[in-house]
């Protein structure tokens, strides 16, 4: 049928879908972004581009100036941003708390550690023309199967999305449609990563044992320790926690992201409703999953190394905390947590209270759960809805709403 | 039988009259050793060593330890050698008496090399042979298995003859065997016996014996030799299952230990404590302090610091757990993950608490002297802290059965985990039991930590090593059901071991993960999932 379609015919039809589909994704877009979400990304934009004018175009004498250390520092605490987002999607709308997606963060970050890897060529220490210096080291007589290609950008650029993708499609596929959930599943992610981990600290799984990948030289061939190549970093990590802002309010403003809602908060009765909860999970943990990924690949080439620790349970766990601490379930909120935290944590471990870091983490899993539940941007929320509605409130709509809360916790 | 004893005797008496004849013709074969000893060329001292060993002389075996030890000196001038006794005495090695006379200004130690010192070491063997200790004698005998020294075979047929011991006169005949093998004169049949009685020995050593037999061999012994070779390891491989299945049941016990007390509070209140390990820490570190006290004030009592540390362990651990569910948990019911994630900050907390107050590094926990040592069962080696560790897990678990099934608490408590708004209703302060499960999970999470004490390093991170194997074993068991956390960790601790040796450690440890995730598909609430309407809620 479609073949007797004449040719101008059928260019029209195209053109017309495409426009079409481009006006869906517009009407989505302007749908997803609020005021609330509008100005946050004015805001991440502001600061990247403030930040990448200081380090790049202030003299270094000036006051103003932002060292390459400084620019690194806050790009990873971008990169744990994006993280935190990624797992405010599955947590905060959908109500599966992964105590895993250090291991997606970390399978992204490899990926690019690879790439970078064999950007070195014959630079390493042993001037091997294929092979890393740790494989050269260790014997190993050839490069890999599945290290080959990662000498490619884009290769590697899809590797970072597909293989946190994968992983996450086939473990949320098994757990998913058996139902595990709720601290089942949360100790299974956990599992996850504890396996993935002791895995990596093996030398003869290709990736450099408990020393990781580090030493690189360039990405796309500009030295990553250049001013430069640092502040496109740090765009760049800006650019990703945008976009990957934009889509996560996207997911939750459209109608699947209705249904993720309603599976946090009433799984059995929205499967009797007749939707496929292990789809909607399956997929939102996966997309969720490449964000970490995204994550680890622009944190990698700005921290300098990537090792097995970055699996760790621990790590996880602490990611969790930064969503708890901003607000779960608000987006921004992670973002904000997820800042602050860790900009807590270097001051803490940089200077002579290193010791109590602990404290202050432990102490802060604590009290945000007890006397903070809604995080911080949750809580301002919260105020404001309740100021906004105080002249025209009824009694009534009053329960219902703390009821609606309450659920949703 | 009684017949050919006597006429073994006879044989040894004749060998032994010959012997004497041949070094009565010399001069005196000792003294002329002792001098090769002066000479000191390697080759010479191999010379004084074999000649001293065969003198006979009730000094050869002083001398040849002296020599071992370096104790053995000599004067060149003089042609004169010496012992230094242990008391720094001097003492003429020709008569064994303190040195007479002026003492020559040249002694020297007489030197070994690595082929020296195995001379030695065979020598010794075949001379100790006769010991009075037949410990001595089984060792001497172990030593001459090893050393396959064919000058060892007079003294070892002597030994044989005169042996009463059947232990030490199986190991001398083993000796023998071993000699005879690797006599270049001896004949196939007298090879292929020693083959048979190596055989019946079965063990690692004898197939490393038979196994490094000279290709140059009759077929007729390499043929007995390869069967034997075949039986021994098939003999063995049955031993290194049961001995994997030993490690197993000894991980096992180690693993119920520290989930038990997290199934229970899981069972019950359907929350997971992520500062489960912490108790378990908090246990041993109590374990630490009660041995510090002890060696401190009496240390006559060290032997039952762990019968000490038992209630207070439990009493600690328990009192911070009841602390806990007061203070924290309490107010998080029916929100399990949130519980997760403070209880993880409390583990943190405590950790880094622990590591304030008695410092990052490993604390050393004494082993009581009952705990100690290790004894063979077969070619098994069973080592007493595992034993206790795996008793005292039963000793617990069979505690724990008991107050759930006979008494009044655990009455309420199976009531509150099968359901616990109508255990509420019926007049049950659910708070209540909360805490106390709580606490009896928490104390006994403090009785894994002095367990743990035992064969663990004793460090702020200790509990962290065993948290996610635990909860692996809960998931795997199920809840609400014991028996399913005792099965869970049994078959996780033997199919570990077994997974160990074709896997690796950590890739055994990835396999077992992966089997439990690829499990939980099949079985989402575990082997003993309590079954019902009230589960699900």
């Amino acid at each position: 049928m479609s073949g007797n379609v004449p040719r101008p015919l059928a260019q029209t039809i195209s053109a017309l879908s495409t426009a079409a589909l481009a006006s869906a994704v517009g009407q989505a877009v302007a749908r997803a972004l609020d005021r609330g979400a509008l100005a946050f990304l004015a805001m991440v934009a502001a600061l990247a581009v403030l930040v990448v004018v200081l380090s790049l175009a202030v003299p270094a004498d000036s006051q103003f100036y932002l060292s390459s250390y400084f620019v690194s520092l806050w790009g990873k605490y971008l990169c744990f941003a994006l993280l935190a987002l990624s797992i405010d999607l599955i947590w905060g709308f959908c109500g599966i708390l992964s105590l895993g997606h250090g291991a997606f963060f970390a399978l992204g970050g490899y990926a690019m550690g690879m790439y970078l890897m064999r950007q070195i060529g014959t630079r390493g220490v042993y001037a091997h023309p294929i092979l890393p210096d740790f494989m050269v080291f260790l014997n190993w007589p050839e490069l890999p199967v599945y290290w080959y290609g990662f000498a490619d950008f884009r290769y590697a650029a899809f590797m970072v999305l597909f293989v946190p993708g994968l992983l996450a499609f086939v473990f949320g596929w098994f757990a998913f449609r058996s139902r595990v959930t709720g601290v089942y599943l949360s100790i299974i992610t956990q599992a996850l990563t504890f396996a993935l981990m002791l895995g990596f600290f093996r030398n003869n799984f290709g990736f450099g044992g408990n020393n990781g990948l580090t030493d690189f030289k360039d990405i796309l061939g500009f030295n990553v320790q250049a001013p430069g190549t640092r502040a496109a970093l740090f765009a760049a990590s800006a650019v990703a926690l945008m976009i990957g802002f934009i889509i996560c309010r996207v997911v939750v403003s459209s109608k699947f992201g209705k249904v993720l809602v309603a599976i946090r908060d009433a799984e059995a009765r929205t499967r009797f409703l007749g939707y496929r909860v292990e789809a909607y999970k399956t997929l939102v943990f996966t997309l969720s999953a490449c964000m970490a990924g995204v994550a680890g690949a622009l944190y990698v080439p700005q921290v300098g190394i990537i090792n097995p620790s970055e699996f760790s349970p621990a790590n996880s766990i602490e990611a969790v905390i930064w969503v708890a601490v901003g607000g779960r379930g608000t987006l921004t909120g992670a973002v904000i947590g997820a800042v602050l935290v860790n900009y807590a944590k270097t001051q803490f471990t940089s200077g002579i209270l290193a010791p109590y870091w602990l404290f202050v983490l432990g102490g802060l899993f604590v009290a945000v759960t007890l006397l903070l539940p809604r995080g911080i941007v949750g809580t301002l929320q919260h105020w404001s809805q309740e100021w906004r509605q105080r002249g025209r409130n009824t009694p009534e709509s009053e329960r219902v709403r703390e009821a609606a809360v309450r659920a949703a916790e | 039988m009684r017949a050919v004893a006597g006429r073994f005797v006879a044989v040894m008496l004749a060998l032994g009259l010959i012997a004497s004849t041949v070094t009565g013709a010399r001069a005196d074969p000792y003294a002329d050793a002792l001098a090769a000893f002066t000479a000191d060329s390697f080759d010479q001292t191999i010379e004084g060593i074999n000649g001293v060993a065969a003198s006979g002389n009730p000094l050869a075996a002083t001398v040849i330890a002296a020599l071992q030890d370096g104790r053995l000196l000599f004067s060149a001038q003089s042609r004169r050698v010496f012992i230094r006794d242990r008391l720094d005495q001097l003492l003429d090695a020709a008569t064994g008496q303190a040195a007479a006379g002026p003492l020559p200004d040249d002694l020297a130690p007489v030197r070994l090399n690595n082929r020296l010192r195995r001379i030695v070491e065979a020598a010794l063997g075949s001379l100790t042979l006769m010991a009075p200790d037949p410990g001595k004698r089984l060792e001497a005998a172990q030593a001459v298995f090893k050393s396959k020294d064919a000058n060892a075979l007079p003294a070892l047929d002597q030994a044989i003859a005169g042996e009463t011991d059947p232990r030490v006169k199986q190991a001398l005949v083993e000796a023998r065997a071993a000699v005879v093998l690797y006599l270049d004169n001896a004949s196939d049949a007298e090879k292929i016996a020693a083959i048979g009685v190596i055989r019946e020995r079965a063990d690692q050593d004898a197939l490393a014996l038979l196994g490094g037999l000279p290709i140059t061999a009759a077929p007729a012994v390499a043929k007995a030799a390869a069967d034997a070779i075949a039986s021994i390891q098939s003999n063995l491989a049955v031993w290194d299952a049961l001995q994997n299945a030993w490690y197993g049941l000894s991980l096992g016990s180690v693993l119920l230990l520290a989930a038990i007390g997290l199934a229970i509070t899981f069972g019950v209140m359907g929350v997971i404590n992520m500062a489960h390990g912490e108790m378990v820490m908090l246990g041993a570190y109590t374990t630490f302090v009660v041995q510090e006290v002890i060696r401190a004030r009496n240390p006559s009592w060290f032997d039952y610091s762990l019968a000490i540390a038992i209630p207070l362990a439990f009493a600690v651990s328990g009192f911070i757990g009841i602390l806990i569910e007061r203070g924290i948990i309490r107010f998080l019911y029916g929100r399990p993950l949130e519980t997760l994630l403070a209880t993880w900050g409390l583990s943190l907390i405590l950790q880094q608490a622990v590591r304030t107050a008695f410092g990052p590094t490993n604390k050393d926990v004494g082993t009581p002297s009952w705990m100690s040592g290790s004894f063979d069962l077969g070619q098994m080696t069973i080592t007493y802290n595992r034993l206790w560790i795996i008793v005292f897990t039963l000793l617990i678990f069979l505690g724990l059965l008991a107050i759930l099934r006979f008494t009044r608490f655990g009455l309420e408590m199976r009531a509150v985990t099968q359901n616990r708004a109508m255990a509420a209703s019926m007049g049950i302060k659910t708070s209540r039991i909360d805490a106390l499960t709580f606490g009896l999970g928490s104390g006994i999470a403090g009785l894994a930590g002095v367990a743990l004490s035992q064969i663990d390093n004793v460090s702020p991170n200790l509990g962290q090593g065993y948290i996610i194997d635990s909860f692996m074993v809960v998931v795997f068991g199920g809840v609400g059901n014991l028996w399913g956390t005792l099965v869970g960790a049994f078959t996780l601790g033997i199919a570990n071991k077994f997974l160990e040796p074709y896997a690796g450690a950590v890739l055994g440890k990835i396999a077992i993960l992966v089997l439990i995730i690829l499990f939980i598909q099949k079985r989402p609430r575990g082997l003993f999932a309590l079954r019902g309407r009230a589960v699900e809620a």
